[in-house]
């Protein structure tokens, strides 16, 4: 129980038998404005039994606007624990010396937020130069980079994605094909199903599809992997020894990223066409082999090979932005997951402005 | 007596971070042989004047001198062939956790010398024993513990038999036992090998364990607060703060 009236301005709280988990806030706030008003505190805990943290923090509110105040708070049969901990909270409350947060005005939000844009595109820039260099090291047979890591790399982002890749590639060539036979079907022309599902998938889909897993899965693994590299200061013991990060880390990284891109995009497009086939086969009654012929006849060289140009274009961009996001993480567990959303996220995106890029230049040159 | 040859030289240093100045107008030496402290309360700039030392922070002003080469002007060959002779442990061992012990250790080996593949192994076998992890060659970092993994730091540290060591907080994380060994090992290497180490840590019996000479960093003056041989600087302290700083605040007159 917790009493207390002003005398003479003077005020006296008197703390009675058990006060655990003590909340009234309203007493608390009028206590508070009084202790704030009174020439002095006298708490008087003679007959005090249980007390527990929600004591001791309207003691420490009180013990600090008397501090502030200068008032003068004594304390009468105090419990010596309870005493000493109010002083202990006293003692170090102290203001953080650094500033925390401050209102910035308006202009000098814009100006760091275009600094900051400026220094991220420095530094995008100066990770492209330095990997073209270590490409460069690498054709003349002088990049630092170790055959165990190229072939653990190949192997995570080659026959190991296969599962995923087969199956949602399958998946997708399942929808394109539902999704156009509800249209084809109005004019009786279901049977160009496999038309479409080839040319979708052999042109652009497929591509896509291996971007977007791969991106997923091995991007954000690639950005994972550096930036705990970076947390646990084997990026700073590789930078001291004097081998290249961008040979060491990026080189074997982007490689198998390259080789094996294509040849994910070339398994999509089989196993979209597949998908088609499934839906063309086993819901709209047609022929395998009708289904067969028709998808022959829409298979094209230019669009299977625009399709694998996009594989590879695709691989770099995973593999760029992975290393990128994982060689600028911060030095804490939060920065690492954020590098890895980044790493998603920008490669997710730049790969849709690359194929918009590509598409409008094979449009003008008539590919 | 002829003086010894300064290793380190760290001239006006100031080490900044966007506006942020952590330390200015440092100045020291550390002589050839030593086993030199950096000590300081936390966030004085202990790691960060460390990373300066080894080229991973690059001061705004100053130069520091290795061998007596501007090791803050030097171009980036001349950096590699300078820390080609420095050896660096750091705080978590920094072990490459995809490579065993021995490809740890043979990774600078591989990088600056022509050493055949069965002198390399030989070599990392005999880094290994040195520093009491022999046997373990086949081992990857998340299957020793963190005192091994330190000692296996030190290990690559001492690869190519470098003439500094720098040490990052060696103390940190390890038990009083691990961490004995550990100073013990530093004493050992510095003296039968006379390789100069440098030392962070504010670990109060390592410091005075190994210590020769030592910086004592100050935040609030943004720099060198004392510069001496430590159990001179307890016996002596310059002012309050060191002597806090060495007694743990139990004595209270400087």
């Amino acid at each position: 129980m917790l009493k207390f009236e002003t005398k003479n301005k003077e005020l006296h709280i008197l703390l009675k038998e058990d006060i655990i988990h003590y909340d009234n806030t309203p007493d608390k706030t009028q206590l508070y404005a009084l202790a704030d008003k009174s020439t002095s505190v006298n708490i008087n805990a003679a007959e005090l039994k249980l007390w527990d943290s929600t004591l001791l923090v309207i003691l420490y509110q009180i013990a600090k606007i008397t501090q502030k105040n200068n008032i003068p708070l004594h304390f009468e049969n105090m419990p010596e624990n309870l005493q000493h901990l109010i002083e202990l909270s006293i003692e170090v409350d102290r203001k953080p010396s650094l500033q925390t947060s401050r209102k910035s005005p308006f202009l000098e939000v814009v100006g760091i937020f275009a600094l900051g844009l400026y220094q991220s595109l420095n530094r995008a820039v100066s990770f492209i130069g330095q990997t073209l260099q270590s490409w460069g090291r690498f054709f003349k047979g002088k990049a630092i980079l170790r055959k165990a890591d190229f072939l653990f790399s190949l192997e995570d982002c080659g026959y190991k994605a296969i599962g995923i890749m087969s199956l949602v590639s399958f998946m997708v060539g399942l929808i394109l094909a539902f999704v156009g036979a509800i249209q084809l079907k109005t004019f009786g022309a279901q049977i160009y199903v496999a038309s479409l599902v080839t040319i979708g998938m052999t042109r652009i889909m497929g591509a896509i599809m291996a971007g977007i897993i791969m991106s997923g899965r091995t991007g954000a693994s690639y950005a994972a992997t550096i930036g705990t590299m970076q947390v646990n200061e084997e990026i700073d013991a590789l930078k001291t020894m004097g081998i290249p990060v961008i040979d060491f880390l990026v080189l074997p990284r982007m490689l198998s990223l390259i080789i094996s891109m294509p040849i994910l995009t070339v398994l999509a497009d089989f196993m979209g066409m597949l998908g088609g086939a499934f839906v063309g086969v086993i819901m709209l009654d047609i022929s395998p082999q009708e289904y067969w012929k028709f998808s022959v006849d829409a298979l094209n060289l230019t669009n299977f090979l625009v399709g694998v140009f996009h594989g590879f274009v695709f691989g770099i961009i995973i593999a760029l932005s992975g290393c990128y996001y994982g060689i600028n993480c911060g030095r804490n567990a939060d920065s690492v997951g954020l590098s890895t959303t980044k790493a998603v996220v920008s490669s997710i995106v730049l790969m849709i402005v690359a194929t918009g890029i590509i598409t409008m230049i094979f449009e003008v040159c008539g590919i | 007596m002829k003086e010894k040859q300064n290793k380190i030289s760290v001239q006006d240093l100031t080490i900044s971070y966007g506006d942020f100045v952590l330390m200015e107008h440092v100045n020291f030496d550390v002589k050839k042989g030593d086993v030199f402290i950096i000590m300081g309360g936390s966030g004085c700039g202990k790691s960060s004047m460390l990373r300066a030392l080894t080229g991973l922070v690059p001061p705004s002003k100053g130069n520091i001198f290795i061998n007596d080469i501007n090791f803050t002007k030097a171009s980036q060959f001349q950096k590699d062939e300078i820390m080609k002779k420095c050896g660096i442990l750091y705080q978590s061992g920094a072990l490459f956790s995809s490579m065993t012990l021995a490809e740890n250790i043979a990774l600078p080996l591989q990088q600056y010398t022509n050493y055949s593949t069965k002198l390399i192994s030989e070599l990392v076998s005999l880094k290994l024993a040195l520093v009491g992890l022999s046997g373990f060659e086949d081992f990857y970092p998340s299957e020793i513990s963190g005192g091994m993994k330190k000692r296996a730091g030190l290990a690559r540290a001492l690869a190519l038999d470098p003439e500094i060591v720098y040490f990052d907080e060696p103390s940190a994380g390890l038990d009083p036992i691990s961490s004995k060994l550990l100073d013990d090992l530093i004493i050992e290497i510095n003296q039968s090998l006379g390789t100069t180490i440098v030392v962070v840590t504010h670990e109060l019996s390592s410091i005075f364990a190994i210590g020769t000479n030592s910086i004592f960093l100050d935040a609030e003056q943004k720099g060198v607060g004392a510069y001496g041989d430590p159990k001179q600087l307890l016996k002596n302290p310059p002012n309050q703060k060191v002597l806090n700083f060495l007694t743990r605040g139990e004595k209270k007159n400087a």
